[in-house]
């Protein structure tokens, strides 16, 4: 029987192969999943006087979609965020603007235009740590009671949309 | 147009190797001799349009034709033509259409350089060859065409990563790839000689130079990776089991295995099951790497983009390929006889040692890096396997294969006694263990790991000089002894070499992260450097902000560093190029950091302090060349059917 071992160990490698297939390896649960969002207060990106909190947004279902300007997948799947929100098919989607050193986040939302609610600027990036931020573009969901309730990392597509966050927010009720 | 005539080529290529495939299988099997001579026409066939595919994808690259999305997502138009060429096998398409390129380049090898060996042989190995190349162009053409179109074109393309923006990059994937795909004419001889039954000396031979030519090659990839990433990288570090990485190391692994193996296989006859075995492991240990960069199942550095069709894809062609050929072995495995008779010290049973030490060391690797995917898989939650694992297992595992290398090559076939074996090695068994327990209190600091390695490291040269003396007074002369003999040699030493280098920059390097303002001194290993400041230039494609150190030792004259940071004009990547200050007792390197203020003038900088890297480079320089050595032997180039006497150790019973 010796002889068939290699092929069986071999079979078994392929089991596991085909189920990573399905597995995204990149994807870390987030600590934070059934828990409170954590708050902050941040300054938004062209009005200086104004500040954004999670708790403004109280009461409804609302996503955190973690981007930067010097971030190129984010400006793939900001094409998907402009047509969700035009379409009004996604709850209020918040922009968190992360480490734009260079100033030009109020710029290139004003010419590709702006799917956000608001755009609070964490320049220092304190808060993307706080949230446990891996790195740019990175979407939460957050429930009525201020709950994390899903994380995505990654740029989202339509395909991301439909299986993952569609069936999350109608659960939440969104 | 061109491109079209690209997709063309390919699917003439693929229906030739179908034909290369079918024919000669089914020819070889029937003893037809007319369906078997199809094998080398249409291999020479399959090349020539898989020449012509990859010549219309470097067309459109040098042409920049934006509407060839593999061009538009991997070049621009400001990059420099060298560029734009080496650019054909940075992406996933680009780098598969090479790897077939470089498949038919080796199967036309086998077409011309078989004339010796029997036709329904070469028509079995070709026919398999064929199957494999079946694989990859129809992965081409089914989901990964580098030759797709977009209308209308991008004006310009998204660049080069610039990662492969530098020349380690431009040599080391096709040297790689020839490792990987060279093993796969070693794979195809195993699949043949099983399928014809028989699995004899002959076989061994005939495979044994492959093997060797393919190893060399490998052995060059793998280390222009790890001298790309040490220069390219700016971390400083040269190795860092990333399972990428991994995928390149455990093939390497598994052909070492191989050469030793085939070697005894070759002489005695014994090993026969084994050495199949490692032939048909070693390509699939390839293939397995190919499936782990490109499907997206293991997070790395280095991986291409993601795509699960394709990663099924290659799962589907790997299963067929692997799981076929590990089938045909379980059948066939009864046949093979048992070779000649050995004891338990002899110059086999060390090989064989050394053997099972090296497949334990492929299983361990192995396991570090799917570790993640298992746990996965299994729901067990996610983690991830860095090089504290890699370095407890690996490095116990290693070292007594390091031992049992000087002593295998002293040793006679069949049998050898122990006392006599002890007397001739005695003088270097003393001089090691003194150098490795001595040679350390000269150093910054008595280290365990230190004591270990440089005792492996001169008992192997040691050794390799006492084979040379011993040799030289049988045979009279430097001259006369034969290739093999000094290939073997100069691989062990440049292992010794290698090893000495790995533990003196594993136990000695010194690093020193500094915030250094303009004329700010730092100290380090004797060096004083005086940080001058930045300046901007612009290159080709990319803005440049470099800096200048000064570095005093002693009364030698300064010399002075230009550590860089570069911005790409078209992605905006950040690119950190070290300054190193290479010799042979060891390296300065420099890299820059970030500006901590305004001004630009205070940054921080990292300096690290390398002791004998470059021995590293250069033990497996001679590795490589002793491999191409031990390849070209003598009685390699006389043929198959006139034996050689091949040195009086050599003579088996």
């Amino acid at each position: 029987m010796k002889r068939w071992l290699p092929l069986v160990f071999f079979m078994v490698l392929v089991g596991f192969f085909t189920k990573g297939l399905f597995l995204n390896p990149r994807e870390v649960p987030s600590p934070f999943i059934g828990k409170a969002a954590p708050t902050f207060s941040l300054p938004v990106v062209g009005d200086a006087q104004k500040a954004f909190s999670p708790a403004d947004m109280k009461g409804q279902v609302w996503m955190l979609n973690v981007w930067a300007p010097w971030c190129v997948s984010c400006k793939v799947e900001h094409k998907l965020l402009m047509a969700l929100a035009e379409s009004r098919t996604a709850p209020p989607i918040v922009g968190l603007n992360w480490k734009d050193k260079t100033r030009e986040a109020q710029e290139l939302l004003a010419r590709t235009g702006n799917p956000y609610v608001a755009v609070p600027d964490d320049l220092s990036g304190r808060v993307g740590i706080d949230w446990g931020v891996t790195g740019t573009p990175e979407t939460y969901v957050i429930d009525r009671n201020g709950i994390v309730r899903l994380k995505h990392v990654g740029p989202i597509d339509m395909d991301i949309w439909q299986n993952k966050f569609v069936p999350k927010l109608k659960e939440l009720g969104a | 147009m061109i491109p079209e005539i690209g997709t063309f080529a390919l699917i003439l290529a693929l229906l030739l190797a179908v034909t290369q495939a079918v024919l000669p299988l089914v020819g070889a099997q029937r003893g037809n001799l007319t369906w078997m001579a199809v094998a080398r026409p249409a291999a020479w066939g399959q090349f020539t349009f898989t020449l012509i595919a990859y010549l219309c994808l470097v067309y459109a690259f040098l042409t920049n034709d934006f509407t060839v999305i593999n061009v538009a997502s991997n070049s621009y138009s400001n990059l420099p033509a060298f560029y734009r060429v080496t650019a054909t096998w940075g992406s996933h398409e680009g780098s598969l259409l090479f790897w077939s390129l470089i498949l038919a380049v080796w199967t036309i090898a086998v077409a011309t350089f078989s004339r010796t060996l029997p036709e329904e042989m070469v028509a079995r190995v070709l026919g398999v060859m064929g199957l494999i190349s079946i694989g990859f162009l129809s992965l081409l053409l089914i989901t990964s065409s580098p030759f797709l179109r977009q209308f209308p074109g991008p004006v310009e393309g998204s660049d080069l990563n610039p990662l492969l923006q530098d020349w380690g990059m431009i040599i080391h994937p096709p040297m790689l790839y020839m490792g990987y795909v060279g093993f796969a004419v070693v794979f195809s001889f195993a699949v043949a000689a099983l399928l014809s039954g028989r699995l004899d000396a002959a076989w061994a031979r005939w495979s044994r130079p492959w093997a060797t030519v393919a190893w060399a090659f490998l052995t060059l990839g793998v280390v222009l990776g790890s001298w790309w990433a040490y220069r390219e990288l700016g971390w400083g570090g040269w190795w860092f089991w990333d399972p990428v990485e991994n995928a390149s190391f455990m093939p390497w692994l598994a052909g070492t295995a191989l050469i030793h193996s085939l070697a005894v296989a070759e002489k005695r006859g014994a090993f026969k099951a084994w050495t199949v075995l490692l032939a048909l492991m070693t390509f699939s240990l390839s293939l397995l790497g190919t499936f782990l960069v490109r499907s997206g199942v293991l997070s790395s550095v280095h991986a291409f983009a993601v795509d699960p069709q394709r990663g099924a894809y290659i799962l589907g062609f790997m299963l067929l390929v692997v799981g076929g050929s590990l089938a045909l072995f379980a059948w066939r495995a009864p046949r093979m006889v048992a070779g000649g008779a050995f004891t338990w010290f002899s110059r086999e049973s060390l090989l064989l040692a050394n053997n099972v030490v090296m497949v334990a060391s492929v299983a361990a690797v192995l396991l570090g890096t799917l570790y993640p995917l298992f746990i996965d898989a299994l729901g067990m939650g996610k983690l991830s396997v860095g090089p504290p694992y890699f370095n407890a297992v690996f490095v116990p595992l290693i070292s007594p294969a390091l031992f049992l290398m000087g002593v295998g090559p002293l040793m006679r076939w069949k049998g050898d006694s122990v006392p006599d074996v002890l007397q001739r090695l005695k003088w270097a068994l003393g001089i090691a263990v003194a150098t490795g327990l001595l040679l350390p209190l000269t150093m910054e600091g008595y280290k365990p790991w230190a004591v270990l390695g440089l005792g492996l490291s001169s008992w192997i040269a040691l050794t390799v000089l006492i084979a040379f003396r011993e040799r030289v007074k049988t045979a009279g002369q430097l001259s006369n002894l034969p290739r093999a003999f000094w290939g073997m040699h100069m691989a062990h030493l440049g292992l010794a070499i290698g090893v000495a280098g790995i533990t003196m920059v594993a136990n000695y390097e010194q690093e020193l992260d500094v915030r250094m303002n303009v004329g700010d001194q730092a100290q380090m290993a004797g060096y004083t450097l005086t940080f001058m400041g930045v300046q901007q230039y612009a290159g080709a494609n990319f803005a440049a902000t470099r800096g200048t150190v000064i570095v005093k030792e002693g009364n030698a004259e300064p010399f002075t560093l230009y550590p860089e940071k570069r911005v790409y004009n078209r992605s905006g990547s950040v690119m950190t190029e070290a300054a190193v200050r290479p010799s042979l007792s060891s390296d300065l390197y420099v890299s820059l950091g970030e500006p901590l203020n305004e001004e630009l003038s205070t940054w921080a900088v990292r300096l690290y302090y390398k002791p004998f890297i470059n021995w590293l480079w250069i033990g497996a320089l001679f590795m490589v060349v002793g491999g191409f050595l031990a390849a070209s032997d003598r009685r390699y180039r006389i043929g198959a059917k006139a034996r050689a006497p091949a040195g009086p150790a050599a003579q088996g019973a």
